[in-house]
């Protein structure tokens, strides 16, 4: 079976800083990958190669190949535009817009062209009911997305994420602006998510990547220094800085 | 002297410094309003000037002022909001970034008076535009371009940048995402800056001294290519060189109050729009 997504080779440069050094990495379908370690070690720097959002960042080099589904997606030729519609990304601080419920979810749609309002209803509800907010909001569509609770905007940034049916999902930190009430429902969600989506998670919550992840990978200044279950990894991890970091000794 | 009391006395002393600009304020206002009042009528307002400016109402100077006003943001909007966008959400090198702000800085540093001699050589002589709306409105979109340049990039620069991550990471282009998402929400901030430099644009007399201006003219403009007479130069005008300056000393404070109206008018609109539309977005 293909993997999924791939990383070979993969080396990452902010000017002289090399941020990333030869990270192979590879994750099937349908399964949740935790990126844990400490701040700075790369980790969010790796998740968004898989969109290439560092693109937005000046200075910022990608050696390597990159693969979603077998396609080498560092590539200067690829419309990035696309891959992004095909990869959602969900980040460390909810961000709708400030407009209503129903046109944040519906955004990735009409920028995709869809104007039709039915087309536009059905997506938007099949959305919200995957993200688990639609019962929450149903009535309420209209109302500005600044006014609901933290842990919903979060939900409904999951919510629009998937509205364009991306297959991979990536969520950086997604819960670390949220309540413990919010993250349990976040967490309950990404376990759920997982029929569907293929889904890399950033998280500095041992217990959440316990929680949520099939497997974890721990990086530590730019290399990736275990990777296995995540059970694996949490009873017996084969690295002694892996043990350290997981137990708290440092991080 | 102990720091409780030299800190009461410099505190007293920004209190008054601060109370006196206010009251210099208010006495230009007071001076204005008590001179002026008396002969703001609804014929004042909407009448012709007669017997030599002396008499009558001063309906076309209005007229004329608020047409300069907006030739001027129909020209300067537009053009000023795109270089801010350009600047702001396109160029990303420091220098180059740097070179534009300080021209823009520059430009809004360029005395009135020549930018109407820049105007008259230009629009008036170069392109044939003679003494007309559009040489006027052009000089005056000129001198207001700075201002909306310099408003819509701390619009812009306001946006959170989650937001235009957030419309990047769903695929958008960067030009889907100024038009759907930091546009909008820098809207209320854009528009301020339009309507205070329309507050700035109505009072200017230099710009408008040499492109369209006229000194007399009791009409309306039929066209574009038509001139004008303005508030700020008919004061001028009836204060300085009129037909019988002491005779028309009480027109001179009623159209100095009318102008002084508009400005505060376009002030208080700006903050108002800001309030009401900054309320959606939150």
């Amino acid at each position: 079976m293909t993997p999924k997504i791939e990383t070979k080779n993969l080396q990452l440069y902010y000017g002289a800083h090399h941020a990333l050094k030869g990270i192979d990495f590879s994750a099937n379908a349908n399964t949740v990958t935790a990126l844990i370690g400490p701040s700075g070690c790369g980790k969010s720097t790796f998740l968004r190669c898989f969109n290439r959002m560092n693109d937005l960042i000046d200075g910022c080099e990608v050696e390597g190949q990159i693969l979603i589904d077998g396609m080498n997606i560092n590539d200067k030729y690829l419309n990035v535009d696309e891959l992004r519609k095909k990869v959602g990304m969900v980040f460390q601080k909810p961000n709708p817009f400030p407009k209503s419920i129903f046109e944040n979810v519906a955004y990735g749609l009409r920028i995709n062209g869809i104007n039709d309002k039915k087309t536009l209803e059905e997506k938007v509800e099949k959305a919200l009911r995957q993200a688990a907010l639609w019962e929450e909001v149903k009535d309420n569509l209209k109302k500005s997305a600044m006014s609901i609770s933290g842990g919903q905007q979060q939900r409904l940034c999951i919510a629009r994420a998937l509205a364009v049916e991306p297959s991979l999902v990536l969520m950086d930190e997604p819960t670390s602006a949220l309540d413990p009430i919010s993250t349990s429902k976040v967490e309950e969600l990404i376990y759920q998510l997982k029929e569907k989506y293929t889904i890399l998670i950033v998280t500095h919550n041992m217990q959440q990547a316990a929680r949520v992840s099939d497997r974890t990978a721990f990086f530590y200044i730019g290399e990736m220094i275990e990777y296995n279950d995540t059970t694996e990894i949490f009873t017996n991890p084969k690295i002694e800085r892996t043990q350290n970091y997981i137990t708290g000794r440092f991080g | 002297m102990n720091k409780r009391l030299s800190q009461k006395i410099f505190f007293t002393l920004f209190r008054l410094i601060s109370l006196m600009i206010v009251i210099v304020l208010f006495s230009i206002l007071g001076f204005i309003v008590f001179n002026g009042a008396k002969v703001i009528s609804w014929n004042f307002l909407t009448q012709m000037p007669t017997d030599g400016m002396t008499k009558g109402g001063i309906y076309p100077a209005i007229v004329g002022t608020l047409i300069l006003v907006l030739g001027s943001m129909i020209f300067a909007f537009p053009v000023g909001v795109a270089a801010a966008i350009y600047m702001n959400e396109y160029v990303k090198e420091v220098p180059a970034k740097r070179f534009m702000r300080l021209m823009t800085s520059n430009l809004a540093g360029v005395p009135s008076i020549v930018f109407g001699l820049f105007g008259m050589a230009l629009f008036v002589n170069q392109l044939h535009f003679g003494d007309s709306i559009i040489a006027g409105s052009l000089t005056l979109g000129l001198l207001a371009l700075p201002v909306v340049i310099r408003t819509t990039e701390e619009a812009l620069k306001q946006v959170d940048d989650s937001f235009r991550l957030a419309s990047i990471g769903l695929g958008a282009t960067k030009l889907q995402t100024i038009g759907k998402v930091t546009l909008p929400i820098a809207f209320p901030n854009i528009i301020t800056g339009l309507i205070l430099s329309i507050g700035r644009v109505s009072g200017e007399t230099a710009p408008i001294l040499f492109t369209v201006a006229a000194y007399f003219l009791p009409k309306l403009p039929h066209s574009i290519f038509d001139q004008v007479m303005a508030l700020p130069y008919h004061l001028y005008v009836i204060a300085t060189s009129g037909t019988n300056i002491t005779e028309s000393r009480p027109i001179a404070y009623g159209t100095a109050l009318v102008l002084i109206s508009i400005v505060l008018i376009c002030n208080i609109t700006a903050s108002v729009i800001r309030n009401v539309l900054g309320k959606r977005n939150k």
